[in-house]
């Protein structure tokens, strides 16, 4: 189906918005002003946005460790964002969570995880709320291909096909868990074939392609909705960095990442695509750029010179205020 | 003998280990690293925090094993092969991912012995790292010892040094029981003198860092460093403090603690576990239990408070047990009368 404009400038808007901000992040790494190891999420900016596209502000997402594209694509707050990644006090989670830990639950943000596989049981309970409330939702949990290989992952799928539940379970898989090729970690090498066996509809994808993620992703989230179940989309793209910054990747060639920067661009073949169909002007898109690139360093310097959370604060947000 | 970090120490006591018998190996995430990376072949990382880095080059594919991301098969895998007459160092890559898998430790591998009536043996050594203290937030910095320790048939081991890191390692490998290796993140490239040797330090044997009559001060994992730190403000206050390192938590030297409270009266116990049930306060209350005629003063336990380890850097210094609140609670317990 043909996306309107709005959608498709949406759309680049929120992956560009993750380029911009995942490369400045990597430069303040790189100067020492982050306080926590980041995962950048560079390289998967169409897989986010292609299914953030397709949720509303109430439906919701869990996410990883690499989560903070995802915050992005579910337009969480950039500046209260960027604040908890400096870990300041007005910070999303009041600089309690930092970067790995972002959850923005005013717009279904149910937060980044540090425990790999840990967000994927998360979504299916929130997609409980169809079940016991008859609430339209759809939940989407995103799983790294590292991340599949968890038990919690696999009864999550179960579970969400034995309840018919509304969960969309995404599978990154950027090629690499930490240090360790997909080829290795997967058994069977088949992570949406292994969804498939859970008796839920599974697709394997180009992750690197916004289109190929929307699509399949409407249908999803259609199906979702009506209380048809979970389905499974596995998008292959490329992790563009370390594991974590300052990961000297030993374990790939110079060579490769030339390539994939070279051939699995998300935001060249968006362009390229939309520019070539004429459905979007790049004066448009030109004009997109600028504002991001102005938006993101407002964001950083002003979280950077934002106050740390009172050392008072410490013992703080552990139970209900009065409670205990 | 020779300077060597506390990295260095558990690498050296695996690898001394592994040579010394083949039943030996390891199995964890990314332990070398590289695996089913395109052409790559070698070793890529040895961990990520480099604890396991030349193993795989030593001793291969064969006994150094890269696993999926799957903490429940890893730690059941190892207790089975444990049982099955193997011994597995199983690595946990952080101690909070024990909330994944730990069903296969305390259900399983802890209680075979005993529900099977001593027909085999378990010696599986998990290694785990603790501790906060460098920004890892809430769900990579915890110190779940005190809860390991609460599991009849685990052994859990706290070294705070490069030179007990090896020797202990060494112990546990031996021990034919489950052992909950903890090692703390801070200290990982701490040094010290270490022997090139092989070398056992005791499971169960506690050391006196330094003797002293006024107070007796136990101090677990990271807070021995500390601790010991505020020696020459503890002196200048004309404070004889005796520091314990009990070094393995499970079991315990209760003798020794108890002979240095009768010598000096006062107990102080510096844990960086969660307060509520934390193995300090069980110290304090065997204490009190054998030798209260011999105390002067209450017994007290510093942790941090009762919240999770917070991100924000600032709220982490302020979360763990410092100098100052060292000092300022032996300078109150000295006091007390
Ligand atoms: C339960 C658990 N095990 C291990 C880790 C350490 N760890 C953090 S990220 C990661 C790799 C995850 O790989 P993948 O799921 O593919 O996600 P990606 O990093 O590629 O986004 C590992 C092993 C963890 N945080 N939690
Ligand atoms: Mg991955």
């Amino acid at each position: 189906m043909q996306l309107s404009k709005d959608k498709l400038l949406d759309a680049y808007t929120r992956m560009k918005k993750i380029r911009v901000f995942e490369e400045t992040m990597r430069d303040e790494f790189a100067k020492g002003t982050v306080p926590a190891f980041i995962h950048l999420y560079i390289g998967q900016e169409a897989i986010a946005t292609g299914i953030c596209v397709e949720l509303n502000d109430t439906d919701t997402i869990s996410s990883t460790h690499r989560g903070h594209g995802h915050c992005i694509a579910k337009k969480s707050n950039l500046e209260k964002m960027t604040m908890e990644i400096f870990c300041r006090a007005d910070g999303l989670c009041e600089g309690k969570g930092g970067s790995m830990h972002i959850a923005d639950l005013s717009v279904g943000m149910l937060g980044a995880n540090a425990i790999v596989g840990a967000n994927a049981p998360i979504a299916v309970g929130a997609a409980l709320k169809q079940r016991v409330l008859g609430e339209n939702l759809v939940s989407a949990a995103f799983i790294g291909d590292g991340a599949s290989n968890q038990g919690a992952v696999f009864e999550s799928m179960n579970l969400a096909s034995v309840l018919k539940l509304p969960v969309l379970f995404v599978f990154e898989n950027n090629g690499y868990g930490e240090f360790t090729g997909v080829d290795y970690h997967c058994g069977g090498g088949d992570i949406a074939g292994r969804a498939k066996g859970f008796g839920m509809p599974s697709y394997k994808v180009d992750g690197s392609d916004f289109f190929a993620v929307q699509e399949v992703a409407a249908e999803a989230a259609e199906r979702a909705r009506k209380g048809e179940g979970p389905s499974a989309i596995e998008c292959v793209a490329k992790r563009w960095y370390g594991h974590f910054e300052g990961d000297p990747q030993h374990y790939r060639t110079k060579e490769e990442l030339e390539t994939i920067r070279r051939d699995f661009d998300p935001l060249k073949i968006f362009r390229k695509k939309v520019e070539e169909a004429g459905l979007v002007d790049s004066k448009d898109l030109n004009m997109i750029d600028e504002d991001l690139s102005s938006e993101v360093t407002a964001a950083v310097e002003k979280a950077k010179n934002s106050p740390l959370p009172n050392v008072e604060e410490l013992t703080t947000n552990v139970y209900e205020k009065g409670s205990y | 003998m020779s300077i060597k970090t506390y990295r260095e120490s558990i690498i050296e006591a695996m690898i001394l280990e592994m040579k010394r018998d083949e039943k030996v190996f390891v199995i964890g995430e990314d332990i070398s690293g590289g695996r089913g990376c395109g052409d790559f072949e070698g070793e890529a990382a040895g961990g990520p925090m480099g604890l396991t880095q030349g193993l795989w080059d030593e001793f291969g594919a064969k006994r150094v094993i890269d696993t999926p991301i799957s903490e429940t098969a890893i730690m059941g895998a190892a207790a089975g092969a444990a049982l099955s007459g193997l011994r597995p160092i199983a690595e946990l890559m952080f101690s909070d991912f024990f909330g994944v898998c730990f069903d296969q430790i305390y259900n399983q591998a802890a209680k075979f012995r005993f529900m099977y009536g001593e027909q085999g043996a378990t010696p599986l050594v998990i290694r785990t790292m603790i501790g906060a203290g460098i920004g890892c937030g809430p769900q990579h910095s915890q110190s779940p010892y005190s809860i390991f320790a609460n599991i009849p048939g685990l052994k859990v081991v706290t070294p705070s040094n490069p030179y007990d890191a090896k020797g202990l390692l060494i112990s546990a490998i031996r021990d034919n029981d489950p052992v909950m290796f903890c090692e703390h993140k801070s200290l990982l490239g701490m040094e010290g003198e270490v022997p090139d040797d092989s070398y056992e330090v005791p499971l169960g044997k506690g050391k006196i860092i330094k003797e002293g009559n006024d107070i007796t001060i136990v101090a677990i994992g990271q807070m021995v460093g500390i601790t010991q730190g505020c020696l020459t403000k503890l002196e200048e206050k004309g404070i004889s403090a005796e520091i314990i390192d009990p070094r393995s938590l499970s079991p315990f030297d209760e003798d020794m603690v108890y002979d240095s409270v009768e010598k000096t009266g006062r107990l102080l116990v510096i844990d960086e576990s969660n307060p509520v049930c934390s193995f300090g306060s069980w110290i304090t209350s065997m204490v009190s239990d054998e030798v209260f005629s011999s105390l002067k003063a209450p017994t007290r336990v510093l942790t941090p408070p009762h919240c999770p380890v917070p991100a924000a850097p600032n709220l982490e210094a302020a979360y763990l047990p410092d100098m100052e609140r060292i000092v300022e609670a032996t300078d109150y317990l000295t006091n007390y009368s």
